[in-house]
């Protein structure tokens, strides 16, 4: 842990993001900085619009920003090409989202091995199903994303991404679309699994109750940050 | 790697063969193999076919032809590769009876002649005919009726030839290589080649042509054509068939139009198919290729992976295609036994290799670009719904695809003209289509205001998806297009060629006519209520100078131009110009009298002659000179059977040398006898039957009928593909939203009636354009390609406009009463 803090995971520096739209250029974030370090949790919060969404799509590399850089595990994102960033997150980095975002041509084992082939793994079979088994979903394997409930959808969604053992984990809104009750059954099981693992977690909500369980967060205003950390 | 991809590839095809999301595009495909497939092994065994047909006009496959004797080597060599061979010799020789003495073109043949079709014979002169396969014997000459009646002798007499004497034995009627002119003067016998010796008539430096030839299997042919493109000596000249009889050759040519038309636009429309699929199946895998993309696939791993699916899809569906069009042609070959004696050629693996081939080539052009586009997608989608790869503009789409059909095409229908008119028209139809659709799609939003509410709604979505409307209207009309290409037009063009031999067509020819004896044989003609075709004057003359050029057959290689000049030509004036000659070169001369003296020429016959615009013609004609320049040169449909003539002067020319005259008839079959008396009545003038050639070619333009209409089928299940492939595009919106507005109220009838409203609108435009582009299409391909006359059939429109809103209508709504009878609530999470 002494020498994770001194070498950070996530690094942000000066991060900006501009688009233009009809109405003109639209800074959606502006000059954000901030460090994680290993197997911290980190909260993003703010109001709707206030580019949290965003943030999380720059640090993960699905976006490219339009001022300053990321690290990410010590490599410059900027540095990298589309598909450099792709082989990055195929190593180190998961991904839980509001809507869940499972193929629905596969099956909730196919879903979850998916991954683990992408990274070419050969025992993608039997590590899905003991993921499977640990989110409680044993006997629900064979089963397609619309013959499962959203709560059932999640769990997919977060073995998915903790089958590849990644170094980050990043989600948004993971309990935007649930329940009282399932969003809390899913956050609890985000938090165990991290626990696990020793996953870097930087976790979006407007929960703030989801926020508090986080060592830390970040909040966002229009674009720009509040709390440094 | 490679087998992570193939991993991923192989789960992808049977998970979305498991999800149905294949099934359209392997549809699609397997249609167009079939389709391509039945269509060119189809087309690959009628043309063989046809030119096994053909190559009975050579009574070979192939043959070499020299002024001097043919080495034996040569035959050899031929016989090395199994071939068969035989050889003939002919030469134009007095033939004696008593005092009389008959010009005649003389051909000897050996035993194993004819090598391909068969002599005609028969009992007496102008009796019915019949096939013998065998040939005078030793001794014996077979004369027909025109040498007898010159000759003034009847069957068992004897003649001589040179210095022998032969007894005729049998009226020769029709042997397969007669030579391309019917009116050639002179008439004809065959007798042994055993005998030539003892005639003593073959001496160096006599005229004469020997032929070698060579008949059996396809490969050995090829290898041997192959052999004699290099022959040293310029004196051989390698045949094919087509420079046996032009007219059959024109029919010929037309029958690989005709068939190669049907086969491309059944490649079209299948293209269209596939395109479609590809397009819904790229747009339903954005999400897939987002989180793949998201969870670290990079873009090759993407790109391989969709290759493999397409491959193995590509490689299932094509074997499929491929047998389903092979049971497909051989029930169609079913139609054609009997054509060549009962036995078709059976379908060539290239022919199979190569419609697998052209499956694939389709498949890539119309497919890839689309589903290949997946690999763009940016993985931020999984974030921001709305962002889609950057979309591969269809232009580019259609460009791709358009390469793969031009790599297909002219392969397919083997005629340059025909693909590029074809490809053209669709392109110009794509290109209009889209506009008319787009200011339609905007006209009709504007028409909403004046109608009921479903109609309202209908209109109002087809507006609102103004780029899929505009999308779905063109493709469907360019699938309904194709099918009233391949229906009404196709049905026309050929009724057209059918249209020059009109059940009354002239049959029979009447040549050597005195001037005295015009008007009595119109008489006589018009006594028995025989149509003729016209009179036309004819003049013979000798080519003797070119540019003032002396010209002799020694200056030519080429045995047919030797014969050319060696022989008098046929000349004729007129003032206007045969209907079916088209002008090539020059300018016809006006029609008022005072024309300066000119010729216009055949084209074909000037090629071989070397003879251009410009260069001055002197002929002899009965000692007299006459000199003049060629100002035109004429293309003839000798297919048409018209009196035609390769070289015609302008009046003035000719009126004063001694002419003959030539006329035409039709004569029925039952009517036979007319002939006789026609003989009898008029000694001098000679009387050659075409009625069996005339069959030969109806019996071709028949198969190339009944071919089309089979091919047909497959473009109709081609273009219903289309319509569903352009529905399914909208299906799932349409479903949300008959599913929202249920979910709001309204009655099922009423969403009903709004789809309903949407799919006539779709239809009824996209069938009028359909019609108007294949009516253009016809009427270019009629004038440029077929050379047939066209009159734009009006049923185009009717039937085009029907098509579309029928199939439209039907198939959108049959592929949405599933959702249409679900709950809304079930509908909405379906799709959502
Ligand atoms: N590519 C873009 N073009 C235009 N506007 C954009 C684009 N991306 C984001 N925005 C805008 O930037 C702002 C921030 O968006 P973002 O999705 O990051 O918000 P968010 O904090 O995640 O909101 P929510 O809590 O509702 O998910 C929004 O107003 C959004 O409309
Ligand atoms: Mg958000």
């Amino acid at each position: 842990m002494v020498e994770a803090i001194d070498k950070p995971i996530i690094l942000a520096d000066a991060l900006g993001k501009t688009v233009r739209s009809p109405s003109g250029d639209l800074t959606i974030l502006d000059d954000i900085s901030f460090l994680i370090h290993p197997s911290e949790a980190v909260a993003v919060v703010g109001v709707s619009g206030s580019g949290k969404s965003t943030l999380l799509s720059l640090l993960a590399g699905l976006d490219t920003p339009t001022r300053g850089r990321v690290l990410l595990d010590g490599v410059d994102l900027n540095s990298l090409d589309e598909d450099g960033r792709a082989a990055l997150r195929a190593r180190r980095v998961g991904f839980v989202f509001q809507n869940f975002q499972l193929l629905h041509s596969m099956t909730a084992r196919e879903n979850v091995m998916l991954p683990l082939e992408l990274a070419g793994r050969a025992d993608a079979a039997v590590q899905a199903e003991a993921i499977l088994a640990r989110v409680g979903l044993e006997e629900r394997t064979d089963h397609y994303p619309n013959q499962l409930s959203g709560g059932e959808q999640q769990r997919v969604a977060i073995a998915r991404a903790f089958v590849t053992r990644p170094r980050i984990l990043f989600a948004d809104e993971p309990t935007g679309n649930l329940d009282a009750t399932s969003g809390a059954l899913i956050a609890d099981l985000l938090f165990s699994l991290r626990e696990e693992a020793g996953t870097t977690l930087v976790l979006v909500t407007h929960d703030m109750k989801l926020a508090t369980r986080c060592e830390r967060r970040i909040t966002l205003t229009a674009g720009r940050m509040l709390t440094s950390p | 790697m490679i087998a992570r991809m193939l991993r991923l590839g192989l789960g992808n095809v049977r998970r979305d063969l498991r999800a149905g999301e294949l099934t359209l595009i392997m549809v699609a495909i397997l249609t167009a193999v079939a389709a391509l497939s039945a269509v060119s092994l189809f087309v690959d065994r009628a043309e063989r076919a046809l030119h096994a047909q053909g190559n009975a006009l050579l009574a070979a496959d192939l043959a070499v032809e020299s002024a001097n004797a043919i080495p034996e080597t040569l035959a050899e060599a031929a016989r090395g590769l199994g071939l068969d061979t035989a050889r003939t010799l002919s030469m134009r020789s007095v033939i004696q009876s008593g005092e009389r003495l008959q010009l005649t073109e003389l051909k000897a043949v050996d035993e194993r002649y004819p090598l391909r079709g068969n002599v005609s014979i028969a009992d007496a002169p102008f009796d019915a005919a019949r096939e013998v396969r065998e040939v005078p014997a030793p001794g014996t000459l077979w004369a027909d009726a025109r040498l007898l009646q010159a000759l003034k002798i009847d069957l068992g007499q004897t003649v001589t030839v040179g210095a022998v004497a032969l007894r005729v034995d049998r009226v020769l009627v029709l042997e397969p290589d007669r030579g391309g002119d019917f009116f050639s003067i002179a008439p004809r016998a065959i007798m042994n080649l055993a005998d030539v010796a003892a005639t003593q008539l073959v001496m160096p430096g006599s005229r004469v042509n020997h032929r070698l030839l060579v008949a059996g299997d396809q490969k050995a042919i090829a290898a041997l054509r192959g052999q004699w493109a290099h022959l040293n000596d310029r004196s051989l000249k390698v045949l094919d068939v087509g420079d046996a009889r032009p007219e059959l050759r024109t029919a010929l040519e037309r029958a690989d139009l005709f068939l190669g038309m049907a086969a491309l636009t059944a490649v079209i429309v299948a293209g269209v198919a596939i395109a479609l699929a590809a397009r819904r199946y790229a747009e339903r895998h954005l999400d897939t290729a987002a989180v793949m993309r998201c969870l670290g696939a990079t873009q090759a791993t993407i790109t391989g992976m969709l290759l493999i699916e397409m491959l193995v899809l590509a490689s299932i569906a094509s074997i499929a295609g491929v047998a389903l069009g092979y049971i497909a042609q051989h029930v169609l070959a079913g139609t054609l036994s009997g054509f060549v004696g009962g036995a078709l050629p059976s379908p060539s693996l290239a022919a199979v290799a190569g419609a697998m081939l052209i499956g694939f080539l389709v498949l890539v052009g119309f497919a890839l670009t689309p589903i290949l586009s997946l690999k763009n997608v940016p993985p931020l989608r999984v974030l921001r719904r709305d962002l889609a790869p950057v979309p591969v503009r269809s232009a580019i789409v259609y460009a791709v695809a358009l390469l793969a059909l031009l790599a297909v095409a002219p392969w397919q229908a083997r005629d340059v003209a025909l693909t590029l008119y074809l490809l053209g028209g669709c392109l110009l139809a794509i290109a209009a289509l889209a506009i008319a659709a787009w200011l339609s799609v905007q006209a009709l939003g504007r028409l909403r205001r004046h109608v009921g509410v479903s109609w309202r709604y209908g209109l109002a979505s087809v507006a609102r998806r103004a780029r899929t409307s505009s999308v779905q209207i063109v493709a469907l009309g360019l699938g309904i297009m194709a099918m009233l290409l391949i229906t009404l037009v196709h049905g026309d063009l050929i009724a057209g060629w059918q249209g020059k031999i009109p059940p009354g067509a002239p049959n029979q020819f009447v040549i050597n006519i005195p001037p005295a004896e015009v008007g009595p044989l119109r008489d006589f003609l018009a006594g028995h209520r025989l149509k003729t075709g016209g009179v036309f004057p004819m003049v013979r003359g000798r080519l003797t100078a070119i540019n003032e050029q002396p010209v002799q057959p020694s200056d030519y290689e080429d045995p047919r131009a030797r014969r050319l000049v060696d022989r008098e030509f046929n000349l004729s004036w007129a003032g206007r110009m045969q209907p079916d000659n088209v002008v090539t070169a020059g300018r016809w001369w006006p029609e008022t009298a005072g024309a300066a003296p000119q010729f216009s020429m055949e084209s074909g016959i000037a090629e071989t002659l070397g003879i251009g615009l410009g260069d001055t013609l002197t002929y002899d004609i009965a000692g007299e000179t006459i000199r003049a320049p060629v100002t035109s040169l004429r293309d003839v449909q000798w297919d048409s059977f018209n009196v035609n003539f390769f070289v015609i002067a302008a009046p003035g020319l000719l009126e004063q040398m001694p002419a003959t005259y030539i006329t035409s008839f039709h004569l029925p079959a039952q009517e036979r006898t007319a002939l006789n008396e026609l003989v009898r009545l008029f000694p001098s003038v000679t009387v050659i039957d075409v009625a069996a050639v005339m069959d030969q070619v109806r019996l071709i333009m028949d198969r190339v009928n009944l071919a089309v209409r089979f091919v047909f089928l497959f473009t109709l299940a081609a273009g219903a593909l289309v319509l569903v492939a352009a529905l399914q595009a909208t299906q799932d919106e349409r479903a949300r939203e008959s599913a929202l507005l249920r979910s709001l109220g309204a009655a099922r009838a009423i969403v009903t009636r709004s789809l309903l409203a949407e799919f006539i609108v779709i239809g009824l435009v996209a069938g009028v354009l359909a019609a108007s582009a294949a009516g253009l299409t016809a009427w270019l391909l009629a004038g440029h390609v077929f050379h047939v006359t066209y009159r734009i059939n009006l049923w185009l429109w009717p039937i085009g406009t029907l098509a579309g809103v029928l199939g439209v209508g039907a198939f959108g709504l049959a592929g949405l009463r599933g959702a249409l009878a679900e709950p809304p609530a079930s509908v909405l999470r379906r799709i959502a």
